[in-house]
């Protein structure tokens, strides 16, 4: 057991390791230069730009400026913006909490919404099956553009019940003003997962296993707590944890939809603007919490499935 | 001797693609207490689904006609409580292959105790004993960590000893045993056979044995009923249905097992194909099959016809008697061994 956590460990620290290494170079191949933004377009002598390029470390070697910069970040600092002349953290900090409780906040939907729906489908055959799949066929399909779009126009500006942007300030009111966007970022994965889980458990329900629980005359109640449902979630739980975990990216248009102030719309400004250490520092957060999140699911596999304790060796 | 199990005229319709499909036409037999009864037949010749009937274990939408008592009981009217208080503590079910038939996520303990606990509402200490004693039995040592243990940590032939032991731990008064061997290899085959058949005679079990192997049949039960395109042809008890067959169908079974004795270049085969029991025709289904065959066998079903020994459905039976069993096999026209004809691996438990 204590291998096998090791050797999770290990394999996460090795991917972020490449993955920083990607997410730098990329940057450093792509078209556009930072000083360019900086001197926004006037006549500089060069002198000052050699300056200025110092200034940034833009004068270095790429490897040296990569291994200075994952010095830094493995020391907490995510290099200074070169237009907010600000410490990335800082820049990053407050947007990020924003960003983690819409995520976290539809993530609890879309598991919660999803299993929920699905179960219901699989179990009732007729209407309800039908109707829970259609929904689900239209709410794959919407982006959640639009999906944030239909939601604004109904609920925050015909009835009004919700604010049409803005963070809030306080637990209770932040939660209020996320709730549109967290519906808008949850539709189409949540129907997902109903797909998912209806799938699983119709299967789960024709198993063999079963058929020996109900002639051992064990309640059907229990059957379907204990035998479908327990082992349907295997499937749905792979499925689940991917789909939250590439939430962190896909909250980017909703963010813009709202006007909300979180990582992703300073990722889309920070691109606009060249700023390339806000957006190395952005991009290699995200990547560090997909991958983690994958791994922790990854660690809760063997606990719903003992097949796959030790990795799935005997 | 009053029985514990009748099944009088038992027909089964199963929904196949929007149609239904007879799979069992009329089956009768009966079990005593404490009695065991083989039911032998081809693939498709419905023995699984008799059982499942037996069991109440038939897929959603089939149709069932006829009667089956349970111990004065109407089987087939059983509902709610009355139906789960009855397959805990009244019938138990042997599956053929269980790494399939256990739930490969909950422990072994899980799985024997689950019924003790949910339906007879015993508590857990006093259920893992119980468990623990059952595996004892069965031949499974160091029964407290195989409660602890998963299915897949288990070989086959250890979880179809969990299996039996599962099946047992109600204290069920028959068990319904669907080809239980056949998933295991040859040698485990034998010791499980042989573990099934002790522990149901210490029990007072009766079971209803499902297999197509007749020696391991007349080895282990009672009574043995044949049962053909979803017809029972032929009940008789063991040893006299085995020297003694009166159908020519049983007759044909018994002479095309491979024997231990004599070597057999070409093992002598039952020509032309079995039939399911939804083409069978309006006369006798093994018509077309048999060498004895006449214009009255097309005529009508045959009745169960009593004697001695038990019953058989011939039209001709009066005129034939008892079967030798050389007489009566075709001699194989194809090269390939027929695939689905009914064989024996001679092997004794």
């Amino acid at each position: 057991m204590i291998r096998f956590l090791l050797g999770r460990l290990v394999g996460l620290l090795l991917t972020l390791w490449i993955s920083s290494f990607v997410v730098f170079a990329a940057l450093y191949l792509a078209p556009g230069d930072p000083i360019s933004f900086l001197t926004g377009g006037r006549e500089v002598s060069p002198l000052t730009l050699a300056e200025l390029r110092h200034q940034y470390q833009l004068d270095q070697p790429f490897l040296v400026r990569y291994a200075d910069w994952l010095g830094g970040v493995l020391h907490g600092h995510l290099g200074q913006s070169i237009v907010a002349h600000q410490d990335v953290s800082t820049l990053i900090g407050a947007r990020a909490q924003t960003s983690a409780l819409l995520v976290g906040y539809a993530a609890v939907l879309i598991i919660l919404g999803g299993i929920a729906a699905g179960t219901i489908a699989a179990l009732f055959k007729g209407p309800l099956d039908s109707g829970i799949t259609l929904g689900t066929t239209v709410g794959l399909a919407l982006p959640s553009f639009v999906t944030a779009i239909a939601l604004i126009s109904v609920f925050a500006v015909d009835v009004r019940w919700f604010p049409v942007f803005g963070d809030g300030s306080g637990l209770l009111d932040r939660l209020w003003h996320l709730t549109l966007p967290a519906i808008a970022l949850a539709v189409s994965s949540s129907a997902l997962i109903a797909r998912i889980t209806r799938g699983a458990l119709r299967e789960e329900l024709g198993r063999e296993h079963v058929e020996t629980a109900r002639s051992r005359g064990i309640p059907r109640r229990k059957i379907l707590r204990r035998h479908v449902l327990r082992n349907g979630m295997i499937p749905v739980t792979t499925v689940a944890g991917i789909t939250v975990a590439g939430l962190v990216a896909g909250s980017v248009v909703v963010e813009r939809a709202f006007n909300l102030n979180g990582l992703g719309s300073f990722l889309v400004q920070s691109v606009a603007a060249n700023d390339f250490p806000a957006v190395q520092a952005v991009v290699l957060l995200m990547v560090a919490v997909f991958v983690i999140l994958s791994t922790v699911v990854d660690l809760l596999y063997p606990l719903i499935d003992p097949r796959m304790a030790r990795g799935g060796t005997q | 001797m009053t029985e514990l199990l009748t099944v009088e005229d038992l027909r089964v319709a199963l929904p196949v693609q929007g149609q239904m499909r007879t799979v069992i036409h009329q089956a009768s037999f009966a079990i005593g207490p404490g009695e065991a009864l083989g039911l032998i037949g081809e693939s498709g010749s419905g023995k699984s689904m008799t059982a499942r009937a037996v069991g109440r274990l038939l897929p959603a939408g089939a149709q069932v006609s006829g009667q089956i008592m349970f111990d004065g009981e109407p089987v087939l009217e059983l509902a709610g409580a009355a139906l789960r208080r009855y397959r805990t503590t009244d019938v138990a079910m042997i599956f053929q292959d269980p790494r399939a038939h256990i739930n490969p996520v909950r422990t072994i303990g899980d799985f024997l105790t689950e019924g003790l606990r949910s339906t007879l509402g015993m508590r857990r200490r006093d259920a893992d004993r119980k468990a623990v004693s059952l595996l004892a039995e069965v031949g499974v040592e160091d029964g407290e960590r195989r409660l602890r243990q998963y299915p897949h940590q288990l070989s086959g032939g250890l979880l179809q000893r969990v299996m039996i032991a599962s099946a047992l731990v109600a204290n069920p008064r028959l068990l319904l045993a669907d080809e239980p061997t056949t998933a295991l290899d040859v040698t485990t085959q034998s010791e499980v056979m042989g573990i099934l058949d002790r522990l149901r005679r210490d029990h007072g079990v009766a079971m209803l044995f499902i297999t197509h192997d007749l020696e391991l049949a007349t080895a282990v039960c009672d009574r043995i009923s044949v049962l053909y395109a979803g017809t029972v042809v032929e009940s008789q008890d063991a040893e006299s249905l085995h020297a003694a067959p009166r159908h020519p169908y049983t007759a044909a079974l018994l002479a095309s097992r491979p024997s231990l004795t004599v070597r057999a270049r070409r093992l002598p085969v039952i020509g032309g194909r079995p039939l399911a029991a939804f083409e069978a025709p309006e006369g006798c289904a093994f018509t077309e099959r048999c060498r004895w065959a006449s214009p009255v066998c097309e005529e009508g079903r045959p009745a169960p016809e009593t004697h001695d020994h038990g019953q058989v459905n011939c039209h001709r039976t009066t005129e034939l008697g008892i079967l030798g069993s050389e007489a009566v096999v075709t001699e194989p026209v194809i090269a390939e061994p027929d695939k689905s004809s009914v064989q024996s691996r001679g092997q004794q438990p």
